[in-house]
């Protein structure tokens, strides 16, 4: 079930859809909640890249975006 | 997390290194990444004249980038594949790159030129639309460089392609595609020389580097991709890298280093055998190569 608490607000793709998640909280456990593979997506605040120990927290709005390609 | 060469803090994790990078030097890491691949697998010569294929994805239009700043003399190509507002879209992004840059770029649309879509192409030979939309462009890039008197034809295959395909092929120990499969494929009467400059880069760093380097690029999946083969073999290499970072790259180096000679003269004597279409000159194992059977076909179906 998706996660709907306040906090740190989360866009996702493929579909676009938005999320928000409670705060603080790591990258890496952000993408573990999800069941997100860290191999697979680009975490982006801000028009930047985070790493997977970076801290998120309200009002934060990360992208979460997939790099996998089918072609 | 300190960036590995300069310490500054980082923007991105590279687990099968085991470091992380800020900006500026995860740009010089994907550079030198591509210099190694060149040069480890004699890709390109000084002078050279490469034909770069693009189709407005991260790893294409980042290919292009790094290599027109590793100093080679590289032109785009773009296939227009008739899929709707995708098409449409990762054409944008294409035209965009290349004027921004000022570099050259040549487009092909294939419903205009050639009279039919991808989708028509898979449907009328029934085969799944990427098989069709590859074959196309196999076809088309090697052509087009041919015409245009270019040496070599680079394509965006980074290691997470070659590892998945490297992953089929062996599910079901395919000789001949085993032997084709390597960074490097020689020129032969007919053929440009095919390289892959990103095998050593993962799918994710080539995302990295478009977002570090402000390239926009179409994120959204090809809608005829969705659900296929390829994207399951990743699937399962990525559950792999996960566990043991640097799985997907040993499997695949481990290959090009210690089992693709093995397969090698399969693939040899498969070119060997090759005569010209009569349909269009190319290189083919029958009398008319699979791209004019399927444009032929498509065309005819009236879709």
């Amino acid at each position: 079930m998706t996660p709907t608490l306040r906090g740190v607000k989360v866009l996702l793709r493929n579909p676009r859809r938005e999320i928000e998640m409670a705060g603080p909280v790591r990258v890496k456990k952000l993408l573990e909640t999800l069941g997100i593979n860290p191999e697979t997506v680009l975490v982006i605040r801000n028009d930047t890249l985070v790493t997977h120990d970076e801290r998120l927290e309200e009002p934060d709005t990360i992208e979460i975006r997939p790099v996998i390609s089918g072609g | 997390m300190k960036c590995r060469r300069c310490k500054a803090p980082a923007l991105i994790d590279v687990r099968r290194h085991n470091a992380a990078f800020c900006a500026d030097c995860f740009v010089h890491h994907c550079q030198e990444q591509v210099r190694r691949a060149i040069d480890a697998f004699d890709m390109i010569a000084p002078g050279d004249r490469v034909l770069m294929a693009v189709s407005g994805g991260k790893d294409s239009l980042g290919a292009w980038e790094l290599l027109v700043d590793l100093g080679y003399e590289t032109d785009g190509l773009y296939l227009g594949l008739g899929i709707g507002d995708y098409s449409d879209a990762s054409g944008r992004y294409t035209r965009d790159f290349a004027a921004a840059r000022g570099l050259k770029l040549t487009e092909i649309d294939i419903p205009a030129e050639h009279g039919f879509n991808i989708e028509t192409a898979a449907a009328t030979v029934r085969r799944p639309p990427c098989g069709a939309c590859g074959l196309s462009k196999r076809h088309l890039f090697n052509q087009a460089a041919l015409d245009g008197g270019y040496d070599v034809v680079a394509t965006g295959h980074n290691l997470d392609d070659e590892a998945a395909v490297l992953f089929g092929n062996v599910l079901r120990w395919d000789a001949e595609y085993l032997g084709r499969q390597y960074p490097v494929l020689p020129a032969s009467p007919g053929f440009v020389r095919k390289v892959k400059p990103l095998v050593r880069l993962s799918e994710r760093e080539m995302a990295a580097y478009c977002v570090i380097r402000g390239i926009d690029y179409i994120v959204e999946e090809c809608p005829m991709a969705e659900g296929n083969r390829h994207l399951a073999y990743k699937e399962a290499l990525n559950t792999l890298e996960q566990k043991s970072p640097g799985a997907k790259a040993n499997f695949l180096f481990s290959f090009l280093e210690r089992g693709h000679a093995r397969f090698a003269g399969d693939a040899e004597r498969e070119r060997a055998e090759l005569t010209p279409c009569t349909v269009c000159g190319s290189p083919t194992t029958g009398e008319v190569c699979a791209f004019c059977r399927m444009s032929e076909r498509a065309r005819g179906s009236g879709r």
